[in-house]
């Protein structure tokens, strides 16, 4: 192991450590308030030396992983719902009874295994990432038992993550088979030298994709999704919807990207297909819901269409650069947004799964108008409309889909956002047009989350471009 | 004549050419013909030391032990081997037949597989694996699933109660028995028992003491031996899962566990004392085979004298110590030696002092954990139990043990 | 080499025989015995290719612990007899259309790969022993090793969460 190696995996191994010192001084502990500052502090401390990493490009442990301004970019991403998450849990977690140390230290694991999955170059490391993340997001689902819908959240959440699990291990058996390495520099100098079986390859990369594909919870592989996301507790939820997606289009940037374009020819039409189905089904079904939850399930399957969108042309060199700063910005313009609305779900929900109807939401534009303004803000972003962070994501989106020569898909991402505005601005309709009694829990920290988030949500769209500047620096390293 | 063994090997090798055999097929008849001799070996041995128990356990509990059947008792094993090999043999009812014939068969042999990597003098070894000590945990995997097998099929609820209470013990008796097997594989740089037996100057027991007696413990557990022969405690669940077992399939087993107490014997004094190393046991090889014996032996009476001497524990102690013992202590015990190896090679010591430093780090440990234990280990609480009524009405009367 | 090939059809069929064992039979404690033998097969395929640590560590683990808490599991949950199947009705025609995918797949990797067949090369001295795979484990796959011990310390938190009886604020 050499200096570079060490420096390369330092804010990572800074942040497991953090997590094991947490998880021991959480025994000794009394008061629980001290592990959440401690945990906030590990991530603080983890974020500036991710940040220090900025513009370093190392690579490191034999081209196993790679820091590049895409990984910087994404484990800021990360390390920030982080943040966010625990502001939502604070008093969540107590609220709900379920107030346990393990809950914080389970988050760092989680995101350790999220920026393990960014700086990841190697098959091997992507798939230990994998997992990394996902146990502990499984435990967290079922953090509030022995309450059932928490239980069934976690248990299925964990049978089908296993179940995609076997799909990326035996994608990645496959990729070896076809070119005897697991790491994505070989393997792109395997194809480069005409030394890779491109049938066997084709057939792994696929299995790959629907792997990752049940992570970040894109059509046919979504079935999970809403009953996960309502069982779940808030909090982790919202950490989940954020953190996974985004590992998982890391994982699917990278490999895609950075190893397999010459493969495009056979991979795009299919990640087409599935962009496409993500955001018809997501939009569509989630028209149907009346539980805020859900919706906002089948709200996050439809934004994982979005982002895959910038996916179907990583093929052409030309474009694959702004179409990963555009699905990178989108990313970020969705874990703002995303933070704000469950925080507001926050706010509104009550123990034992109530206040979780959208019905419940009537009447806060009159009782609660800053929160109903937040929640409008979080809602219109959704959808799409300027001034928000979320018009300026799927402009970008959109162009560099147009760019790529997909307009049938734009065309189709557009409309389905045309959908999309139904059900999201019924929750702006149902809050300010109709009377009820809502109660509305008053908490510090989730008021400074709602509050910053919103702020965010608008100013960012406005001085959009230095965000989207960092963003078309996060490229990714190629091999 | 100093090495019989590879002369009449030799001697057979060249027979069974002459008649015009492959040299291939020659080589497979010879490892044949080894392992029978072997096992056979073994099988007789434990007729020897059930006779040697049972007069150790006369001794130590004052009594005369077996004397009537030849001298000094001797024919005594011989007798009981009749008795049961003309025993009925019963199939319970419900019973899952192929299971229940096959786990006293897998008993012995999980143990007797273990022979075939143990050296017994400088030329005789079955073969040289140079993953032995990985081996060894491998093929007594099976022994635990003969008993799990045995438990499984007999269709009986003490069966099974003693086959869980085996899995329980040997899955966790495994890692401070793995752990301090690393202890030899450190100090020797290799895996298989040859080298592991070449390396010992001196002894890996001086080395690393705490090394051995862990081993020592962790086996007697394996090997279900009293203080830890909870599987078939019989004032609990009366014989365990054997219980369903009559005639010669009851003797498998009863064979298995004798052989397999020899085994850890032979074990200890591959392990830790020396092997067949001794005075002139180079160039006389028969010499090795004697002194390997004589050390096997000893191992085996240090298994015997404790089993003689402590009470069978609790199952939640057994568990306890286990846990909250025996592997921190072996994981503490693993990265020391690690560590004090890593330095002692970087300064170039000379064997001497590294075996002291080992020897004095062991020390170290050793007292340190007694210390560590005097200070944290509270007095068991005398527990006061409220006074009853000799005579109580039965649907009030509850048990008298303590819960814990 | 003959005997080698005669190992290797004999230990094929035991292996293919237990995996078709381990489907059919009803019930469970022969499914998981049948899984035990089949390990210890695939352990010898390894032997027979080199890979001694690779064999060991497949038997005890597999064999050894792996299959016996499964044995475990079954004996305390008492779920040895399979119930009524319970399948759904298009569940076999799609079993068998993919399992005759995977079959032509398998055979298109031996019989019309595209890449060249590397011929055979003699093993290096100490291949597969337990001191080269300590040297490629710790030095070319540090991270991913590392990684592991991460993760298993999170599968024993997780396990302990979930079932652990803590007492919450709000027991009742």
């Amino acid at each position: 192991m050499t200096t570079t190696d060490l420096l390369s995996v330092f804010p990572l191994l800074i942040l497991i450590l953090w997590a094991c010192l947490v998880l021991l001084l959480d025994v000794f502990l009394k008061r629980e308030r001290l592990t959440t500052i401690l945990t906030a502090i590990g991530l603080v401390v983890t974020l500036g030396f991710s940040i220090s990493q900025n513009n370093l490009n190392l690579t490191g442990f034999n081209n196993m992983v790679v820091v590049d301004n895409f990984a910087v970019y994404l484990n800021i991403i990360f390390l920030g719902s982080g943040l966010l998450a625990i502001s939502l849990a604070h008093d969540y977690l107590k609220r709900m009874g379920i107030n346990r140390g393990e809950f914080y230290v389970l988050l760092m694991f989680s995101i350790s295994g999220m920026m393990l999955m960014a700086i990841a170059a190697d098959l091997i490391v992507f798939f230990l990432a994998l997992e990394l993340l996902s146990i502990p997001l499984y435990v967290l689902a079922a953090f509030a038992r022995p309450r059932v819908e928490s239980e069934e959240a976690g248990m299925k959440y964990f049978l089908l993550g296993a179940f995609s699990g076997g799909f990326v291990v035996y994608g990645i058996a496959l990729v070896f088979g076809a070119t005897a390495t697991t790491n994505l520099s070989g393997i792109a100098a395997r194809i480069a030298e005409h030394q890779a079986d491109i049938p066997l390859l084709t057939i792994g990369a696929a299995l790959i994709l629907v792997g990752f594909s049940f992570k970040v919870a894109v059509v046919p592989f979504q079935m999970w999704t809403p009953d996960v996301y309502h069982g779940a507790p808030s909090a982790v939820t919202a950490f989940m919807a954020i953190g996974a997606k985004a590992a998982g289009f890391a994982a699917l940037m990278r490999i895609f990207v950075a190893a397999l374009p010459t493969l495009s020819e056979q991979i795009t039409p299919i990640i087409w297909v599935l962009a496409a189905l993500t955001m018809i089904v997501g939009n569509i079904v989630a028209v149907a819901q009346s539980n805020i939850k859900r919706m906002l399930a089948y709200s996050s399957i439809a934004h994982a269409g979005y982002i895959l969108m910038a996916l179907v042309s990583y093929g052409q060199s030309s474009v694959a650069s702004v179409s990963v700063s555009a699905a990178l910005f989108y990313l970020l313009s969705y874990a703002v947004t995303n933070f704000g609305a469950w925080a507001v779900v926050i706010a509104v929900e009550k123990a034992e799964g109530k206040g979780l109807a959208l019905d419940d939401y009537a009447g806060i534009g009159r009782k609660y108008p800053a929160l109903a303004a937040a929640m409008a803000i979080f809602m219109l972003s959704f959808t799409g409309v300027p001034p928000t962070l979320g018009f300026v994501g799927k402009f970008y989106l959109f162009r560099a889909v147009i760019d790529g020569g997909y307009i049938g898909l734009a065309v189709i991402g557009v409309l389905t956002s045309l959908i999309s505005a139904f059900y999201y601005l019924r929750v702006v309709v149902i809050m300010y047009m109709r009377d009820g009694e809502p109660e509305v829990r008053s908490e510090p920290w989730l008021n400074l989350t709602t509050a910053f988030t919103a702020i965010a949500t608008i100013v960012l769209s406005i001085f959009s471009a230095p965000i989207l500047q960092w963003a078309s620096q996060a490229i990714l390293s190629t091999f | 004549m100093s090495d019989p063994i590879n002369l009449i090997a030799n001697w057979l090798q060249g027979l069974l050419l002459g008649l015009g055999l492959s040299v291939g097929l020659t080589k497979i008849i010879l490892s044949f013909v080894g392992a029978v001799v072997v096992a056979t070996i073994g099988m007789l041995t434990v007729i020897f030391l059930i006779w040697l128990e049972r007069k150790i356990a006369g001794r130590i509990q004052d009594r005369l032990g077996p004397n009537r059947a030849g001298p000094y008792g001797l024919l005594q094993p011989f007798a009981d081997v009749i008795k049961i090999l003309t025993k009925e043999y019963t199939t319970p009812d419900g019973a899952d037949v192929v299971v229940y014939n096959i786990a006293p068969i897998m008993a012995v042999a999980s143990v007797l597989l273990i022979w075939a990597v143990i050296p017994f003098a400088s030329t005789v070894v079955g073969t040289n694996l140079n993953v032995g000590v990985l081996y060894i945990m491998a093929v007594g995997a099976f022994g635990l699933l003969s008993i799990l097998m045995a438990g499984l099929s007999s269709n009986n609820k003490f069966a099974l109660l003693g086959a869980f209470r085996s899995v329980a013990q040997l899955i966790s008796y495994e890692i401070p028995m793995v752990v301090s097997l690393l202890m030899p594989v450190i100090f020797a740089r290799s895996m298989g028992l040859v080298d592991i037996v070449e390396a010992q100057m001196p002894w890996f027991i001086i080395l690393s003491p705490l090394a051995a007696l862990i081993f020592i413990i962790a086996s007697m557990a394996e090997v279900n031996r009293a203080p830890f022969d909870l599987m078939e405690a019989e004032s609990e669940i009366v014989a365990g899962f054997h219980i369903e077992y009559s005639g010669m399939k009851f003797g498998m087993f009863y064979v298995g566990e004798f052989l397999h107490v020899f085994t850890v014997g032979a074990l200890v004094a591959t392990l830790f004392l020396g092997g067949w190393r001794g005075p002139w046991a180079e160039q006389y090889p028969i010499l090795g085979l004697i002194y390997f014996y004589i050390k096997t032996f000893v191992g085996y009476f240090i298994v015997a004298w404790v089993r003689l001497t402590v009470p069978r524990i609790r199952i939640d102690q057994m568990l306890d110590f286990n846990w909250k013992f025996l592997t921190p202590l072996s994981l503490v015990l693993l990265i020391i030696t690690a560590v004090l190896d890593r330095v002692l090679v970087l300064v170039n010591s000379e064997r001497w002092v590294y075996s002291l430093v080992m020897f004095l780090a062991n020390i170290l440990i050793i007292w340190a954990t007694v210390e560590v234990l005097k200070k944290t280990t509270s007095k068991p609480k005398r527990k006061e139990f409220p006074m009853r009524p000799v005579a109580m009405a039965p649907e009030t009367s509850t048990s008298t043990e303590p819960s814990s | 080499m003959t005997t080698e090939l005669i190992l290797f059809f004999s230990l094929a069929l035991i292996a293919i025989i237990t995996g078709l064992g381990l489907l059919i039979s009803k019930n469970a404690i022969y499914a998981a015995l049948y899984l035990v033998l089949n390990f210890f097969t695939i352990a010898i395929f390894y032997l027979l290719l080199g890979g001694a640590f690779i064999a060991m560590a497949q038997v005890s683990v597999y064999a050894g612990a792996i299959m016996v808490l499964f044995l475990f599991v079954i004996m305390i949950l008492g779920a040895e007899k399979l119930g009524k199947s319970n399948t759904v009705a298009w569940q076999r025609p799609v079993a068998i259309i993919l399992s005759i995918i995977l079959l032509i797949e398998a055979g298109y990797v031996l019989f019309w790969r595209t890449a060249p067949v590397q011929a055979a090369q003699t093993l290096p001295d100490g291949f597969g022993g337990p001191a080269s795979i300590g040297n490629v484990l710790l030095n070319n796959y540090l991270l991913p090793f590392e990684i592991t011990s991460v993760l298993l310390l999170v599968a024993m938190i997780g396990a302990i969460v979930l079932t652990h009886k803590q007492k919450t604020d709000k027991e009742v």
